[in-house]
């Protein structure tokens, strides 16, 4: 097919003018269309007509949107109280969820990286929350957790403890939430650090065995460091993921009982498809945007500093 | 007195103790699957009644009128057709992406990256809002076009894009040289090269993305109003009287149907499951 080798590609093909490069190039944006199109269509144009949205007031009957600069903004942060109630409860359920995950996650990890007959088994266990679907999860809890005659409750009767109505009360609500929440996903990061502490060398372990260093001493002076950048990486998600969790809370308490559990991605979910107040839920959308924006960058700022 | 224990008593006693503390750890984790599975074999009355893994009365009517009450099985099919549709089609256009992006030479390449990373900074909520609009002007509203559109193209495509581009850069690139010597277009290289030696990772991107697709909540409950269109997630919330609480004999037999075949395929190739898990999250 090919009688000069030498020009023969560029020849080759509809278009012999084109260059080799401007060729793979044209290939490239050809290859990258259904992604970038897709990009722009579903990301990058809603991105945009958020922060308009966030700027107009909408009228539910004509359908028509005003503008009414930052005052949706000017509405949640200094006039609405229910905007730092939302917030408070992100906040409470991220500071529940994010340091009870990464330690059981870690545990687990440790326990799981040992040689003992049966690690398959209990990693297969611990994994199996995390592809269950979130609804199906938090329906068997809520009926495990309902109030005299759910199962945990008929249980603590059993030892002699009257437990509470769980789903009912705001601060043992968001306990339950936070608790179920973390069984559903630690699978998921123990994962990670299981991978992480296998990367790490025996070697350094029996070195320091030799050196006659206690399991703490070696946890604390070679695999707690060692585990910093997958330490790192599993807080961003863990935090970033507890402040988009809505599945879990719609179907466990409804946001209830008198908010106690509403968080800030079903307060945008509410004000948003339930109420229609799209500009309002635009700028709670922005100011989200903003926080996972905000904890991403310092997380990652703080680690720098720390290494 | 530990120190006279032989070697070999003495990992009897270390596996004697692992195998019983991870066990009691591993209660929550279980049970509620079991617990879930036996319910929805229980009636209305007996679900609340003396607590017992083994139904007094096995009741497998429960199963029957999960199907009668909503079109269940209806609501079965469109969560596995749009499942497999949103995998296939994120495997198609998340392998040409991270081909272009991984073997590719063109002025941008890192800015397209930079770009498509950027996105996975934003959760979904911030721009569910105006894809809400955007489906319903392109008259998508109440169909199952959302549901496959936006993962494909949302964040979930793009761990995936990443998967595969990553994949990609770590095979060797001779084989891709010696098909074009055979004068194999761009695409032919693509098809007939480099997808077949990236099964693994086109396994792992298929796995997370049919998963996410199967379980996905949010979307469904914004896009999708009638019955006969719902998907698993949404139907398992919507066993419900006319009151709206729960009929849990018939909410957790339903739950049981869903669950327990994903398990099954878990349980199975749960290894693979698993590394497919840890591979997204590193990216992702």
């Amino acid at each position: 097919m090919e009688r000069k080798p030498s020009t023969g590609s560029a020849a080759r093909g509809s278009a012999p003018w084109l260059t080799l490069r401007m060729r793979e190039a044209m290939e490239a944006w050809l290859f990258l269309s259904p992604t970038l199109a897709g990009f722009l269509i579903f990301f990058a144009g809603p991105l945009v007509a958020v922060v308009w949205y966030s700027l107009t007031e909408w009228n539910l009957l004509t359908q028509q949107a005003t503008f009414v600069g930052l005052d949706n903004y000017d509405d949640a942060l200094f006039r609405n109280p229910d905007f730092w109630h939302v917030v408070r409860n992100s906040v409470v359920f991220a500071l529940g969820l994010v340091p009870l995950n990464m330690a059981l996650a870690l545990m687990l990890a440790l326990a799981l990286t040992r040689r003992f007959r049966g690690v398959v088994f209990f990693r297969t266990v611990f994994f199996a929350p995390v592809v269950t679907s979130a609804v199906a999860w938090a329906i068997v809890w809520k009926f495990l957790l309902q109030g005299e005659a759910g199962f945990v409750n008929q249980m603590l009767a059993g030892v002699g403890i009257s437990g509470p109505n769980w789903l009912r009360e705001p601060d043992w609500a968001m306990v339950a939430v936070i608790v179920t929440r973390v069984i559903k996903m630690v699978g998921l990061n123990m994962i990670l650090y299981i991978a992480a502490l296998q990367a790490i060398p025996r070697d350094y372990e029996a070195a320091a065995q030799l050196e006659g260093a206690s399991n703490w001493q070696i946890f604390r002076m070679i695999i707690w460091p060692l585990l910093g950048p997958t330490t790192l990486v599993i807080m961003v998600i863990t935090t970033i993921g507890s402040f988009k969790v809505f599945d879990h809370i719609y179907l466990m308490t409804g946001g209830g009982p008198e908010n106690g559990t509403l968080v800030l991605a079903f307060y945008i979910y509410q004000q948003g498809f339930q109420f229609f107040n799209v500009g309002y839920a635009s700028a709670l959308a922005m100011i989200m945007f903003v926080i996972v924006l905000a904890l991403t960058v310092v997380q990652l700022a703080l680690r720098r500093k720390d290494t | 007195m530990i120190g006279s224990l032989t070697q070999r008593q003495r990992r009897i006693v270390s596996q004697l103790c692992w195998t019983i503390s991870l066990s009691i750890v591993a209660i929550p984790f279980v049970f509620p699957f079991l617990w879930m599975i036996s319910s929805g074999f229980k009636g209305p009355t007996e679900i609340f009644g003396q607590p017992s893994l083994i139904p007094r009365m096995w009741r497998w009517q429960n199963f029957l009128d999960v199907f009668s009450y909503q079109p269940f099985a209806r609501q079965y099919f469109n969560s596995l057709y749009i499942a497999v549709a949103v995998t296939l089609l994120t495997l198609l256009v998340s392998s040409l992406a991270g081909y272009a992006l991984a073997r590719l030479r063109f002025a941008g390449s890192a800015l397209v990256g930079l770009f498509l990373v950027s996105a996975l900074m934003v959760p979904d909520e911030v721009t569910i809002i105006p894809n809400f609009f955007l489906m319903r002007w392109a008259g998508l509203m109440d169909t199952h076009g959302p549901l496959i559109l936006l993962p494909v193209f949302g964040s979930q495509g793009i761990v995936g894009t990443f998967l595969m581009r990553q994949y990609f850069l770590a095979l060797p690139k001779e084989l891709e040289e010696a098909g074009k010597m055979d004068g194999l277009s761009r695409l032919g290289i693509w098809w007939r090269i480099a997808l077949p030696m990236s099964r693994p990772a086109l396994a792992a991107v298929a796995i997370i993305t049919f998963l996410n697709s199967w379980n996905l909540f949010l979307e469904p409950l914004i896009f999708i109003s009638s019955l006969e269109k719902f998907t698993l997630p949404l139907a398992l919330s919507n066993f419900t009287d006319p009151y709206g609480a729960p009929l849990w004999h018939l909410q957790l037999a339903a739950t049981s149907l869903a669950v327990v075949p994903i398990l099954i395929v878990y349980l199975i190739a749960q290894r693979q499951i698993i590394e497919s898990f840890a591979l997204s999250g590193v990216k992702g």
